[in-house]
């Protein structure tokens, strides 16, 4: 779909009458609709590691998030519209991440604040620290920096109100609503990989077993 | 500096064949052995005095095929540790647990059983406590490898030299993931963790008589996505009606894996990463780690860099003792408006900490043998003026505010209390301790640094409830601003050198086992480390305070409401950065 330009919405093509004019706005519902959209968007109230610090610190008096219609912080997923995952994304934190994500309603956003949650940062070879919140559940901002600053935060979240911006009815709705919860087994485990799992631990079984075969032979 | 090790000198005689100094190089105390350790315990604590047990953990050495348990005691009325070690075998380590003795130690062991496999026999509640129940071995054995496993030690070839590539592309799933042969996730059951948790909560109070009432306690689960529960932490609450029976914390939410990582990185790679232990309070971290480290190398810093690092600690203590406050209220109903006015004093000195050491929170600012910077001039009178004028008033403030408030009077009065003989059992620290009566503080009892130079008094209050625990932060901050005050004054001019030696990347570290503890604003911050004189440390393990002063939540909790569950915990002032580390 073309969206119309700013001047073409000046001049819909027909007459305002005189006594209308400075009274009425024409505008598409796609630009309305999102206009009320970005300007107040609900992040969730949810800390993870240092870089829910820098959050707070952006949602206090000197950076003053509510600048931006953001500084209602819920602390129920069903009421939020952005979840900033500010921090490390544990192992063990994967499945209730993805059960909130899949308790906030539509339309809903992700920002990655900071180098662990947006690719592991310097944890990521630690064995109970996921790689990535998008190893996860889809992400719209990335915001590099341990910690971003809160400049480098509020930057994110103009991000995000731009993309808002952008959005169509048509594409609100197309990302991923619900996610399987991954499962914590002898390592995390995402459902839609068991197969796969399977398939590989019994290869490495049989692997196991004729190296024993050969030693006992040789 | 040595450690020094003034321990009762007929302990070696008084336990013949039993107990043996320790004579490896660098090493200090006694080991034990495993089969004479609770009578060896039950001495040292009834008889020396040693009734603090500090720290407790496992090293593995797996050269020599043993498994060692490293306790760390102190007597509470001040001077040196005395460290005594259990060698077991690796294949089967079992040591009997001390918690008969010094309750303090559950939380340890059961950190040592989760990340170790050391079996405390006799310990009332083995289970894993940072992992989940079911993960695959235990990781901080030598021989266990991650799933991202390149080598044993950074720097690592693919960071430096190349060919460079992404470790998710030589993981057969693209993830930071890897499975037992044989393993099948279809028979995999994911509930059984959680139910036992429930289950043996609700067992540990249940009643005869309510069995013949049909009335039964209520399990009540807070978090970890909660919004007081600073950060993702977990408390599972059994409650007859209102009130807390029993309480267990369930963490390692935020279990990063400082330990292994720390293995892998040279010595001087973990200075960062220990800013983000307990992230409010990375300065003093720092200091930890450096202390430590500096004891094995036999490092002394030049004179303005022993007052930069106070005059750092000093404020970073400020910071967390005025952003505890603020969260203290925000817990108690008083949402954000008292965190406000905290928040507004933490940006001004992390100006300062910006200013010297370039980055607002992670500051990396202390080296072995000094800083890494001076601290420039504008930021220095930004400084003074701090010190002097702004940061009293402000303290002030909040003192004016809200001690005399009726309403927090009547929340936190009598909330939460812990007496003194438990605070000390249950090895608490910081001003958990000392809002219990308990006038112990490291910058005192075993000053370390130069803090033997300056003039302040050690903060106490005797009630031991959650008011005394917000009051004596405030009595903190002063005594605080009081040393601030004289290291200003005192502190040798601009152009004086900042780091002992030259800056170096890789350090030479003896072998040897050194403990370094701060006084850290939570509570006492320890770090032991273990050195084979190679670039890595052999063992790097975190004594994190508010870990430990966990152990005491479950005793400051009982008999109190479930509303002020929270308020409790907020009046501990725990990371959870420092608490899974």
């Amino acid at each position: 779909m073309k969206r119309p330009s700013r001047d073409e919405l000046q001049k819909p093509g027909y007459e305002i009458p005189d006594e209308l004019k400075g009274s009425v706005v024409v505008t598409t519902l796609n630009r309305l609709y999102n206009w009320g959209r970005r300007n107040s968007v609900w992040p969730m109230m949810f800390g993870l590691a240092c870089c829910a610090i820098e959050m707070i610190a952006t949602a206090a008096s000197r950076y003053d998030l509510a600048r931006f219609g953001m500084e209602v912080m819920r602390p129920s997923p069903r009421q939020s519209d952005v979840m900033i995952v500010s921090g490390t994304v544990t192992k063990r934190m994967a499945p209730l991440i993805v059960r909130l994500y899949n308790q906030m309603p539509m339309p809903k956003y992700v920002i990655a604040m900071g180098a662990c949650a947006s690719g592991g940062g310097p944890f990521k070879e630690g064995y109970n620290v996921v790689s990535g919140v998008d190893k996860l559940i889809p992400v719209d901002v990335y915001i590099p920096g341990c910690p971003p600053t809160p400049e480098a935060l509020l930057f994110g979240l103009m991000k995000l109100q731009q993309k808002i911006e952008r959005q169509s009815f048509k594409e609100v709705y197309t990302k991923p609503d619900y996610i399987p919860e991954p499962v914590l087994g002898p390592d995390l485990m995402d459902p839609r990989d068991y197969p796969k799992i399977r398939e590989y631990t019994q290869k490495k079984l049989q692997e196991l077993q004729q190296q024993a075969a050969q030693a006992a032979q040789g | 500096m040595a450690q020094p090790t003034v321990a009762a000198p007929d302990l070696a005689a008084r336990f013949p064949e039993m107990v043996t100094p320790d004579t490896r190089k660098g090493y200090s105390g006694y080991i034990v052995k495993a089969e004479a350790l609770l009578d060896f315990a039950k001495a040292l604590k009834e008889e020396f005095g040693y009734d603090y047990l500090s720290s407790v953990t496992g090293v593995d050495y797996l050269p020599q095929g043993l498994m060692e348990v490293v306790y760390h005691a102190y007597k509470i009325t001040g001077g040196p540790p005395l460290v005594f070690k259990v060698q077991v075998p690796r294949d089967n380590p079992v040591v009997p647990s001390v918690t008969s003795i010094w309750p303090g130690a559950n939380f340890q062991e059961r950190e040592a059983w989760d990340l170790l496999g050391i079996r405390f026999e006799g310990h009332p509640n083995l289970k894993r406590i940072l992992l989940w129940e079911g993960f695959w071995g235990h990781p901080l054995r030598k021989d266990w490898r991650e799933p991202y496993y390149e080598g044993e030690h950074k720097p690592f070839k693919s960071r430096t030299a190349g060919p460079h590539f992404w470790h998710e592309d030589h993981n057969p799933f693209g993830k930071n993931v890897d499975y037992p042969p044989g393993f099948d996730p279809y028979t995999w059951e994911p509930e059984t963790a959680d139910q036992i948790l429930y289950e043996s909560v609700i067992q540990r109070t249940r009643k005869p008589e309510q069995e013949e009432l049909h009335s039964e306690q209520v399990v009540v689960n807070l978090g970890p996505q909660h919004p007081s529960t600073h950060g993702v932490f977990r408390m599972i609450a059994t409650l007859d009606g209102e009130t807390v029976v029993a309480l267990e914390p369930v963490m390692g939410y935020l279990h990063r894996n400082h330990e292994k990582i720390g293995e892998r990185n040279t010595w001087i790679m973990n200075i960062p990463y220990t800013d983000r232990l307990d992230y409010i309070t990375a300065m003093s971290n720092n200091f930890g780690y450096v202390l430590a480290v500096e004891k094995l190398m036999g490092l002394e810093p030049p004179e303005r860099a022993q007052y930069l690092r106070v005059i750092m600690a000093e404020l970073t203590r400020i910071v967390n003792h005025l952003w505890a406050i603020g969260f203290l209220l925000n817990d108690l109903g008083a949402f954000f408006t008292p965190a406000l006015y905290a928040i507004e004093e933490r940006e001004l000195i992390l100006d300062v900490f910006e200013a010297a050491s370039g980055s607002r929170m992670m500051n990396n600012y202390m080296r072995f043998g000094g800083v890494v910077r001076d601290i420039p001039e504008d930021a220095w009178d930004m400084l003074v003026k701090l010190v002097h004028d702004r940061l009293p008033r402000k303290i002030d403030e909040l003192d004016r505010f809200l001690t005399h408030n009726e309403l927090i009077k009547s929340r936190t009065q009598g909330v939460g209390v812990l007496t003194p003989e438990q605070a000390i059992a249950l090895s608490t620290s910081g001003p958990v301790l000392r809002a219990s009566g308990v006038p112990y503080d490291v910058r005192r009892a075993e000053p370390y640094g130069i803090y033997d130079r300056f003039d302040f008094d050690v903060a106490v209050r005797y009630h031991g409830d959650v008011y005394d625990r917000y009051l004596i932060r405030l009595d903190e901050a002063r005594q605080s601003l009081r040393i601030l005050q004289q290291a200003v004054r005192d502190i040798p001019e601009r152009g004086a050198p900042i780091l002992a030696g030259k800056p170096q990347y890789q350090v030479r570290v003896p072998a040897g086992e050194a403990y370094g503890r701060v006084e850290g604003p939570k509570g006492e911050l320890g770090f032991y480390v273990v050195s084979t004189g190679k670039a890595n440390p052999w063992r790097y393990h975190v004594r994190a305070p508010s870990f430990i002063n966990l152990t005491a939540l479950e005793a400051m909790s009982i008999g109190n409401k479930v509303a002020d569950l929270v308020v409790i915990l907020g009046s501990i002032d725990i990371v959870l950065g420092e608490v899974d580390r």
